[in-house]
């Protein structure tokens, strides 16, 4: 350690470090050979006769068969939502919705274990994650929102709230129980039912998820669950029995939804991608920063629509922060996502590991510099090597676009107001970090960065009585918060 | 002899100034020849309204409330003038207290829309309301001023900078409006007022890539095209709910959340 203290602009060697396997026991999760779809609280095999195989991206082993809802079994999902909502939900006393949220947070509690290892199964991420983020939070998601059931009216003064009805909302594969946690809670908790559509490569914990509504007896109808791909996705947006979308995705995807619905009157919230910007000023505590460095863009193999994927260092301290960044690069243990050792994890699915491997071939070509701390990756499954691009412009693809995956690009700045620049070119506005031990600064950056959310020495923090959403063409509408309420509601 | 007077000619209102339109175009409504703005005329109010938006949006709360009640005072003074271009004197004095109503709004907003969050760990974490930049707004036949004045008003208050597509039918109360607003304390830019035929603007603005919201309350029948033009660059498009509220502002406003740890 102390010889890369001394040599801070050379690139360190790999610290040779073992660790002893620690796995967490899986046979804590079983899983059915077939799920069919969840609707009106029971299990249905889907009319489009069609199931495909969920895999697990670590090994590539088949864990389960899914259906693939088709238009008819969508159509027979969002009449059970209806159902539910006209002839029970809505009409239900406030303080009754809130108490089957609450049980609901206490069975996700109780259940946790279960679920972070399937979470970490199905999706790749590894359960140091699962266990100490997505699970927590789920149940938090939940214990938050069932609060709020029977208070709506005192969130918002002088407006009458009423639920809008059924809600479809369409979850993605980097935090999957924890997106539905997100979508459904706030949806109950203001008297919606929802169809809720997890995502192809991660269906199955919305899938045990269904468990835990029956044993919370959460009364039929009130959540269903319809797995599937895009096809399924699109058949729940173009309902016309659906009162609200909830999406969140890539902003493509978005962008096709919005134009959709388009003239229909359908609520609409988009939570979609980023490409924020941390910026690390040189009166910063380095060491604090580097570890926010990491965990902005490392955290869940980097597929996180907030992640710190553009890192803009103030150039005089350029070359000790690069150098401290690359040497604890080498620390990431990669691997089995449930040793609970791994650092990084899986990378979700064959489409999405190409589609990182294609912009980091394209940042090598436009000219950026590639670092990759040796790494050993296991032989089977989807693997990406944590990866720090460096001489990297503003106009490269990898500056850019949103990656969604372990690559870190870095660029520098002189001043303030030139961090602010380039923090805010980018189409995008999900989240940015700042790091700087002047707290004026950090007002100053705060008030200017034109992201939804801004960590200031910190990243990559959620809570469900915070905010969470985007400027521009990250989306619209809030989740988390009392802000979170408002797009489950009408007001007269 | 009684004295001939002297005319006014119905112009655009772009960045501060009063150009025609620079395809030289007018066309005819409620007696007056009346500008008629192009496409390039749009694009240039949107620039112009970016341009503004960094000083508006970067003002007091307090400063841009007492800039809103100078443009009530401004209002005022012209009631007359106003008033011959709208349903009339009554229709005046409602927008002029309503926009006085809203310039008491600026420096309340964050009270009543943020909100400090109580997270579960050592953070100190608040959420404040924020401009969402350039607003389009649609501005609804009738009544030809309040209705204006109604849309225009809460994107103002909240610090964003307007464009403004007059209605077609009633351009006047707009441009009579755009003279008050002129000789107000509102910064040239902060709201361009195009009139014009609304096919012809409307969609330019609403699938123009540096507007942030478009408001189609004002639209007349089918706003699914603009709707879907304004999903290229996933647009805020804005409807009126109430008849005046903080939530109508908060409907052009986006919400930023900030964290910081608390250590000794």
């Amino acid at each position: 350690m102390t010889d890369v203290a001394k040599r801070k602009d050379v690139a360190p060697a790999p610290l040779e470090w073992e660790y002893a396997p620690a796995p967490e026991a899986r046979d804590i999760v079983r899983f059915e050979e077939r799920y069919g779809l969840f609707v009106a609280g029971e299990h249905v095999a889907p009319k489009s006769g069609q199931w495909f195989a969920t895999t697990s991206p670590a090994s590539e082993e088949q864990l389960a068969e899914v259906a693939l809802a088709g238009p008819e079994d969508v159509d027979l999902a969002v009449g059970a939502a209806r159902e539910a909502y006209e002839n029970g939900w809505s009409g239900l006393r406030p303080s009754e919705r809130a108490k089957y949220l609450f049980r609901i947070a206490r069975i996700l509690q109780e259940r946790s274990r279960e679920l972070a290892v399937a979470e970490s199964l199905d999706g790749g991420k590894p359960i140091k994650e699962s266990r100490d983020v997505d699970l927590p939070l789920a149940a938090a998601h939940f214990f938050y929102y069932a609060g709020w059931a029977d208070k709506v009216e005192y969130a918002f003064p002088n407006r009458r709230p009423r639920p809008l009805g059924v809600a479809g909302q369409i979850i993605p594969w980097n935090f999957p129980l924890l997106m539905l946690a997100w979508k459904i809670a706030p949806a109950l908790a203001a008297g919606n039912t929802v169809v809720l559509k997890p995502a192809e490569t991660t269906p199955l914990t919305a899938l045990l998820f269904t468990d835990v509504c029956r044993q919370a007896e959460l009364p039929p109808g009130v959540v269903n669950i319809v797995t599937g791909d895009g096809s399924t996705g699109a058949h729940l947006v173009k309902h016309p029995g659906v009162n609200k979308i909830a999406f969140t995705g890539s902003t493509e995807v978005g962008k096709a939804i919005q134009r959709e619905l388009a003239g229909t009157g359908t609520h609409l919230t988009l939570e979609l991608g980023g490409k924020a910007a941390n910026i690390v000023f040189d009166d910063c505590a380095l060491d604090q920063a580097i570890e926010g460095i990491v965990n902005g863009i490392y955290f869940n193999q980097g597929h996180v629509c907030c992640a710190g994927s553009r890192l803009l260092v103030q150039e005089s301290i350029y070359e000790p922060l690069v150098s401290k960044l690359k040497r604890r690069l080498t620390t990431l243990r990669v691997g089995d996502p449930l040793d609970k050792n791994t650092d990084v994890g899986a990378i979700n699915s064959k489409a999405q590991l190409d589609r990182i491997r294609e912009l980091v071939a394209s940042g090598e070509e436009e000219g950026a510099e590639i670092y990759q701390p040796p790494c050993r990756l296991p032989e089977k499954g989807y693997w990406f090597v944590p990866t720090v691009f460096t001489n990297v412009a503003q106009s490269y693809r990898i500056a850019q676009e949103e990656i969604f995956g372990p690559v870190l690009s870095v660029l520098t700045f002189r001043t303030p107001e030139e961090a602010i620049e380039k923090a805010n070119n980018t189409a995008y506005g999900l989240s940015a970090g700042v790091w700087t031990e002047k707290g004026s600064r950090i007002l100053w950056m705060a008030e200017r960065l034109r992201a939804g959310v801004v960590w200031a020495n910190t990243f990559n923090r959620f809570d469900p009585t915070s905010p969470f959403g985007g400027y521009k063409e990250s989306g619209f509408g809030r989740e988390g918060g009392r802000h979170g309420l408002e797009p489950y509601l009408t007001f007269d | 002899m009684a004295r001939l007077p002297v005319r006014k000619t119905y112009k655009l209102y772009i960045g501060g100034a009063f150009p025609r339109s620079e395809s030289g175009r007018t066309y005819e409504a409620e007696g007056q020849n009346v500008a008629r703005a192009s496409r390039k005329d749009a694009r240039d109010a949107v620039k112009a309204a970016r341009g503004a938006l960094a000083g508006w949006s970067g003002a007091t709360a307090y400063n841009r409330g007492q800039v809103l009640y100078r443009l009530a005072e401004m209002m005022e003074a012209r009631a007359d003038d106003l008033a011959a271009v709208c349903s009339g004197r009554k229709e005046v004095e409602a927008a002029v207290d309503r926009v006085v109503w809203y310039a008491g709004w600026a420096d309340k907003l964050a009270q009543v829309l943020g909100s400090s969050n109580p997270v579960a760990g050592p953070y100190f974490n608040f959420t404040v309301p924020e401009p969402t930049g350039v607003v389009a707004i649609v501005a609804p036949d009738e009544p030809a001023l309040d209705g204006v004045v109604a849309r225009v008003a809460p994107a103002l208050v909240g610090g964003n900078a307007v464009v403004v597509v007059a209605s077609q039918t009633h351009p006047l109360a707009a441009v009579e409006l755009a003279e008050a607003l002129a000789t107000s304390d509102v910064p040239g830019g902060v709201v361009n007022v195009l009139t014009g035929l609304r096919d012809e603007i409307a969609p330019v603005l609403a699938g123009h890539m540096d507007v942030n919201a478009i408001d189609v309350t004002g639209a007349d029948g089918s706003t699914t095209e603009l709707e879907r033009l304004a999903a290229d660059n996933v647009k805020r498009v804005v409807r009126s709910r109430d008849e005046q509220s903080p939530w109508e502002i908060a409907s052009f406003l986006e919400l930023k959340t900030v964290w910081h740890p608390v250590g000794a």
